[in-house]
């Protein structure tokens, strides 16, 4: 249990102060000392870097800070909407391309909350089998039936979609209300992008809508950050619903939803984690609107695009490297999240802590998050890493792995002496 | 069957004559050491014809699988409804969109307004040492926490915003959630399992019903404040009932109801919780920080110790002029969220300058604990 909950004495960048913990008693409790140790991140969702103070946005957080203070202390309808919430709105529509948005606190509470609202008893929701708890949790309290559909599969998709619309609702066959189908832009347990013009072709056939939950893929993935329907070309118009987060890239806090005016303007008036719960804190409204304007390029530089360069060349080197030396590396090209296969429960705490010992701090993840016997230590990548962080990484790494027996497949030899080259280059 | 019986009684009529016949020259053979009686035959016979009528198969109508075509001419054919309904122009709500702070006074489209709309209970937006302790959290981790408790999403200010909480309130230790209605809803299913008895005030908000309806246990409702009927309910449950002696028995309070505003009488809950031997989960949103001498709670208004409640919630978004909520108990009942609670091991970890603000804002509390009689003569004032 000295894996998780370790906690931090710094900001979530790229080189981060672990607070070191001893336990009397064999692990059942920890007590943190006053000791600190410096660590490579590897496994903070700080997908653009901007975790720590940044240049621009962080003046404009204190001002915003000092103007609008802390919290509001009430509802958006009742007195806590700010003219930065709704520049934000506008400009999360503007950003992913649909007409309007609609905000709220916190991602979980997005997802569970709206889904009850757009379907009720009657309904069908077919989500992937993979899908985030949160989405669960909220297709359970809507009330409508749910079919699970395999992984990333159109071909299993198309034959649930006929079942389900030739059967009708369960006992008295009458036909479903609507259907919804939720799939993920980048699963985090997996690391891969999901299959999008073909799930979309297979909605349109059958006329279903579909939600889009973009929580890690916004603003990491996309030549412009916009996410997997750039990266794979698909028109943001034709999903019904875009859901996504802030903490991830924009180092933030809150979710939000993107849809047509006539949605956002239901939801605004029937959703009830919109009508009772406090707003946004205005300083994280000011921080995602100051990172959205930066990766956008309208603060008048291109930090943004530069940004996005080096998260994608980062990822594709990581990736690349890990798979060279032998390692079952999990996920598609350009995505930042790479899981790293372990498979044996027993081989989590050695990895975890072997890695913490030299200093690279990595996440573990094991059941219940994961099949049992499918463990993994998942990797995210952050566009603050530099060349050097990440090939020390992989050398940490590669040791680690060599001690604990997890390169599964055979070693490139020559490629590996690559890497001594490029060490030698910087 | 039918058509077999009669079939049957003549066979074995039939045989009866047949084995009479033989009867007299058979009666003396052994066969295996066993006597062959005419008997015998018969009733093997019998047998024969029985298993015969078990192994025919019965009717059934034939199932015929819908074709592709036809599955086809239906997907054609199925209209969905629209996502969302069409949109009535008279239900267009325009909330004022403020342009300062949400203090006491407050500017909206240039008129500066008194502002009865916040739940600024004790006046801490805007306060001083609140912004500096924010500023500094700003300048030293920025904004966001960049991932959930368990993978380096705790900071070391939850930790100690968490004991602030506890050693305020007088409890072991308190676990932070990241957003004021996700602490409710969270906690009640983590506790309350499918089968658990559930009795909860009719008037309790949003949040505690989705919570109650999420833990899909039985919920049982009393009258709104009412504490004749929530004795006569208690009453109904457990009477003769053995089985609810063994299963987990809960009573969802809130000390402010954020729907009407009334206060809930712990003292008598509290009674009749001892007496019928429930667990207490009482939600202190509104009250936490204005209640109580000094601030700490309706435990501290009705002066019951707070061991004797088992669970006490709280959302920050309000007195404490943060974000976030947390919930206090006894070490285990805060230690079993820190697994299964799935507002907390999902979820992004409160953003770290919203918690050094709310341990700023406990700390102004307990040095400055005249401002609830300002705050108490207000109230007074407004209501007479």
């Amino acid at each position: 249990s000295d894996c998780f909950g370790r906690p931090i004495a710094s900001a979530p960048d790229a080189w981060f102060d672990v607070v070191e913990r001893h336990s009397n008693d064999g692990n059942k409790t920890l007590q943190r000392t006053t000791k600190t140790s410096k660590c490579l991140n590897l496994g903070s969702y700080n997908y653009l870097g901007f975790a720590a103070a940044d240049e621009y946005c962080t003046p404009r957080v204190i001002e915003s800070l000092k103007k609008y203070s802390a919290s509001t202390c009430s509802a958006r309808v009742d007195g806590g909407n700010t003219k930065l919430h709704t520049e934000l709105e506008e400009l999360v529509a503007r950003f992913v391309g649909k007409p309007a948005a609609i905000l709220f606190g916190m991602g979980y509470v997005t997802n569970s909350a709206i889904i009850p609202i757009l379907i009720g008893k009657g309904g069908l929701i077919v989500s992937d089998s993979l899908n985030h708890i949160s989405i669960v949790n909220g297709a359970r309290g809507s009330g409508a039936t749910v079919r699970v559909f395999q992984h990333n599969n159109p071909a299993h998709l198309e034959d649930v979609l006929r079942e389900q619309i030739a059967g009708g609702q369960p006992r008295t066959h009458r036909p479903w209300k609507k259907i919804i189908v939720i799939v993920e832009g980048i699963y985090s347990m997996e690391g891969e992008l999901c299959n999008l013009p073909e799930i979309m072709a297979v909605c349109k056939k059958y006329k279903a809508y579909t939600y889009l939950d973009e929580a890690h893929s916004i603003g990491a993935v996309g030549k412009t950050g916009r996410g997997v329907c750039e990266l794979l070309g698909v028109d943001p118009a034709d999903v019904d619903i875009m859901m996504g987060t802030f903490t991830k890239s924009f180092g933030s806090c809150g979710g939000y939803i993107a849809a047509s005016k006539e949605i956002i303007h239901h939801l605004k008036h029937a959703c009830p984690a919109h009508i009772y719960a406090t707003s946004m804190s205005p300083p994280a409204v000011q921080q995602v609107i100051s990172a959205i304007k930066v990766v956008l390029g309208e603060d008048g530089s291109n930090r943004g695009a530069k940004k996005l360069a080096q998260i994608r060349e980062n990822s594709n080197f990581f990736r690349s490297e890990l798979q060279k030396m032998g390692f079952e590396v999990l996920g598609d090209n350009d995505s930042p999240v790479m899981p790293i296969m372990l498979y044996n429960p027993a081989k989590i705490p050695a990895f975890s802590r072997e890695c913490l010992r030299q200093n690279v701090a990595v996440v573990t993840v094991a059941f219940p998050a994961t099949p049992l016997l499918l463990a993994r230590a998942r990797i995210c990548i952050s566009a603050s890493q530099s060349r050097e962080d990440l090939i020390k990484g992989l050398e940490v790494i590669s040791k680690v792995g060599d001690l604990i027996g997890i390169k599964y497949f055979p070693v490139e030899q020559e490629k590996v002496a690559s890497v001594d080259k490029l060490k030698k280059l910087e | 069957m039918d058509m077999a019986l009669p079939i049957v009684n003549a066979t074995t009529a039939a045989l009866a004559r047949v084995s009479a016949a033989f009867n007299a020259p058979l009666a003396r053979a052994v066969v295996f050491g066993v006597h062959i009686d005419g008997h015998l035959v018969v009733e093997g016979l019998l047998i024969a014809v029985i298993v015969f009528q078990l192994s025919r198969k019965s009717y059934k109508p034939p199932k015929k699988p819908l074709s592709e075509k036809e599955v086809d001419e239906l997907c054609d054919e199925w209209e969905p409804e629209p996502l969302c309904p069409p949109v009535k122009e008279r239900s267009h709500i325009d909330p004022a969109i403020l342009e300062s702070a949400a203090g006491p006074h407050t500017t909206i489209e240039g008129k500066e307004v008194v502002n009865f709309a916040s739940a600024n209970y004790l006046g801490l937006i805007g306060n001083e040492k609140l912004i500096d302790s924010c500023v500094g959290s700003l300048e030293k981790y920025g904004v966001g926490s960049c991932g959930p408790r368990g993978f380096y999403g705790t900071i070391d200010v939850h930790l100690d915003c968490e004991a602030k909480i506890a050693n305020f309130l007088g409890t072991p230790d308190s676990i932070l959630y990241s957003y004021g209605i996700s602490t409710i809803f969270s906690v009640i299913p983590a506790f309350c399992k499918k089968g658990d008895i559930i009795v909860a005030d009719e008037g309790v908000h949003w949040a505690v019903q989705n919570g109650l309806y999420l833990s899909r246990s039985t919920v049982v409702y009393f009258k709104h404040n009412d504490m004749a009927s929530l004795a006569s309910t208690l009453e109904k449950l457990t009477r003769g009932n053995k089985r609810t002696e063994k299963i987990r028995r809960y009573i969802v309070v809130e000390s402010i109801y954020q729907n009407s505003g009334q206060i809930a009488p712990l003292d008598e809950i509290v009674k009749l919780k001892e007496k019928y031997l429930f667990r207490v989960i009482l939600e202190e949103s509104h009250s936490f920080g204005v209640l109580g001498k000094s601030g700490r709670g309706l435990a501290e208004h009705y002066g019951v110790p707070i061991d004797k409640i088992d669970i006490i919630t709280a959302g920050m978004g309000n007195a404490l002029a943060t974000d976030g909520g947390f919930c206090t108990g006894s070490a285990r009942v805060v230690d079993h969220q820190r697994l299964s609670s799935a507002g907390y091991v999902f979820s992004a970890s409160l953003p770290p300058y919203l918690a050094s603000a709310a341990v700023s804002a406990v700390n102004y509390l307990e040095e400055n604990p005249s401002v609830l009689a300002n705050l108490r003569s207000n109230v007074a004032l407004l209501h007479t």
